[in-house]
């Protein structure tokens, strides 16, 4: 394994819509930013990957504009996932780990305000024979989750309301947060379901918003940064895509992954002092604490998804977040998770490190 | 460029829609030719198990299933969440659920839309439904228009 690190993180403001800036537009400042951060120009980038999705934008291809912030020219090394872009990062990771170059650089654009009726763009990620033309409610299947968890004893309703507290406490001066503030569980309890047993608050607010991550490898990260958050195990797995033949009740796929990473990094998920977890409704966030074993970790201090959920954003936004804990210093040993799919059906662990 | 309000980019309205005809195979075909013919199939996989609805490979083992099953069309909700109804829904305001179903003799469930008249409080695990076909059916999930509880 080659040793990669983070060695720069950018984000612009979380805004629940930006209408008045194209994609390129609100990507600028922070690749600005974050290649600032490290100290480097473009030319100096040996590849770049991003993640978005062409249905927010309503056409084809539609990511291609994002380069006018990259500047593609002369021709460069690049790529792009239909996804969430910490799966870019991923592969970022990867292209590094393949010795194809040492600095990559990796964005995500959410633009999730575009659509009027986010629940037309999400039903299309959905198995087209059996669930999309149902054309289920976007929230739908992370309800039937919460609910199948409640069934079970594993949870309720008082404390999905406490992590939407806590979470709103931690958004507030922080400026990526779309929302937050002072909250008590009774005011959460009294809001109508959106679809039972989640809430408006109990889903992670959908937003526009930009985030780059700057990845170097070996002797390059230490020259461009002063503490290097190195990713030291990385890996994810993925269930089945029909909800039905899944327990809903377990994510199996979220120990895996972090297991895989574990051997890589040499140490686990609960020796780590911070976990950012991609948490997009409240009720995960106890799941994936308890796959995780993470009796001991501060779980997303800034108030993670549940404040701000740019699309196709917010998992590298964990990455990024993640790695910010050890280039300033703040932590050693922090985790990083992502999801795509429905219902937690695919799940990323990223283990990073700082050098003592 | 022509002036625009500095709070409004161009916006357009979605039409999303999967425009071609596509073969299906045999499992997905043979379940989605029954929804026309008013009937549910399953299919078997390796150790024995039905799945409803048919897939082309069994999600614990990845291996290819096996034969079609016919079903008796009745299952019970094991999971649910009720949810406010859309322009374009099949079935009456305010009478909107999705659940996970148990088909009779299945493992796993299936996603469908069930309608209690408008009541949450009668959806529990283990009510019991039956589906409420379309008079029109084309061979679509959409066949029936959503699930409706059955006397026991």
């Amino acid at each position: 394994m080659r040793d990669i690190a983070v060695v720069a993180f950018a984000q612009s403001p979380g805004t629940s819509a930006d209408r008045r800036d194209d994609m390129a537009e609100i990507l600028l400042p922070v690749m600005r930013e974050a290649l600032g951060s490290a100290g480097i120009d473009r030319t100096e980038v040996d590849f770049w990957a991003s993640g978005s999705h062409d249905f927010h934008e309503g056409r084809t291809f539609a990511y291609i504009e994002s380069l006018d912030a990259v500047g593609a020219w002369p021709p460069i090394s690049e790529s792009h996932v239909e996804m969430d872009a910490a799966w870019a990062a991923y592969e970022a990771w990867s292209w590094l780990q393949l010795g194809e170059g040492e600095i990559a650089v990796v964005y995500g654009v959410g633009r999730g305000s575009l659509a009027t009726d986010l629940d037309q763009v999400t039903t299309t990620q959905l198995d087209p024979y059996f669930l999309a033309p149902l054309r289920p409610h976007q929230d739908a299947l992370a309800a039937l989750q919460a609910q199948a968890l409640v069934a079970a004893g594993m949870l309720d309703e008082k404390q999905m309301a406490e992590v939407v507290v806590r979470a709103r406490a931690a958004g507030m001066g922080e400026p990526g947060a779309q929302v937050s503030g002072e909250v008590t569980v009774d005011e959460l309890l009294a809001a109508p379901y959106l679809a039972s047993p989640l809430r408006e608050h109990d889903r992670g607010p959908i937003g526009d918003a930009a985030a780059v991550l700057v990845l170097a490898a070996g002797d390059t990260a230490r020259r461009l940064a002063g503490r290097p958050a190195w990713v030291r195990g990385a890996d994810h797995r993925m269930d089945t895509h029909y909800p039905g033949t899944r327990d809903l009740t377990r994510v199996d796929t979220v120990t895996l992954a972090a297991a895989k990473a574990a051997d890589q990094a040499g140490f686990a998920a609960r020796e780590v002092q911070i976990a950012e977890l991609h948490t997009e409704y409240s009720y995960q966030e106890p799941l994936l604490t308890n796959a995780l074993e993470l009796s001991g970790a501060t779980v997303n201090p800034g108030g993670g998804p549940l404040v701000a959920r740019p699309t196709t954003a917010t998992g590298l936004i964990r990455i990024g977040a993640a790695a910010q804990h050890i280039l300033s210093g703040r932590a050693d040993r922090t985790l990083a998770h992502a999801t795509s799919g429905p219902a937690l059906q695919q799940n990323m662990i990223c283990l990073l490190e700082g050098d003592r | 460029m022509t002036a625009e309000p500095p709070d409004a980019s161009l916006t357009a309205p979605y039409s999303i829609e999967f425009p071609y005809n596509r073969t299906v195979g045999e499992k997905i075909g043979t379940f989605l030719g029954g929804l026309r013919d008013g009937e549910l199939y399953g299919v078997r996989t390796a150790s024995g198990a039905v799945l409803c609805p048919a897939l082309e490979f069994d999600p614990a083992t990845a291996a290819p299933t096996g034969e079609l099953v016919r079903l008796t069309p009745s299952g019970t909700v094991t999971h649910w969440t009720w949810v406010p109804t859309r322009p374009g829904d099949d079935i009456e305001a305010d009478h909107f659920a999705w659940a996970l179903i148990a088909i009779d003799g299945t493992e796993g469930a299936l996603f469908h839309a069930v309608d209690t008249g408008g009541d949450p409080s009668r959806l529990t695990a283990g009510l019991r439904v039956a589906p409420r076909w379309r008079a029109d059916r084309v061979g679509s999930i959409r066949d029936i228009v959503c699930f409706e509880p059955v006397e026991a």
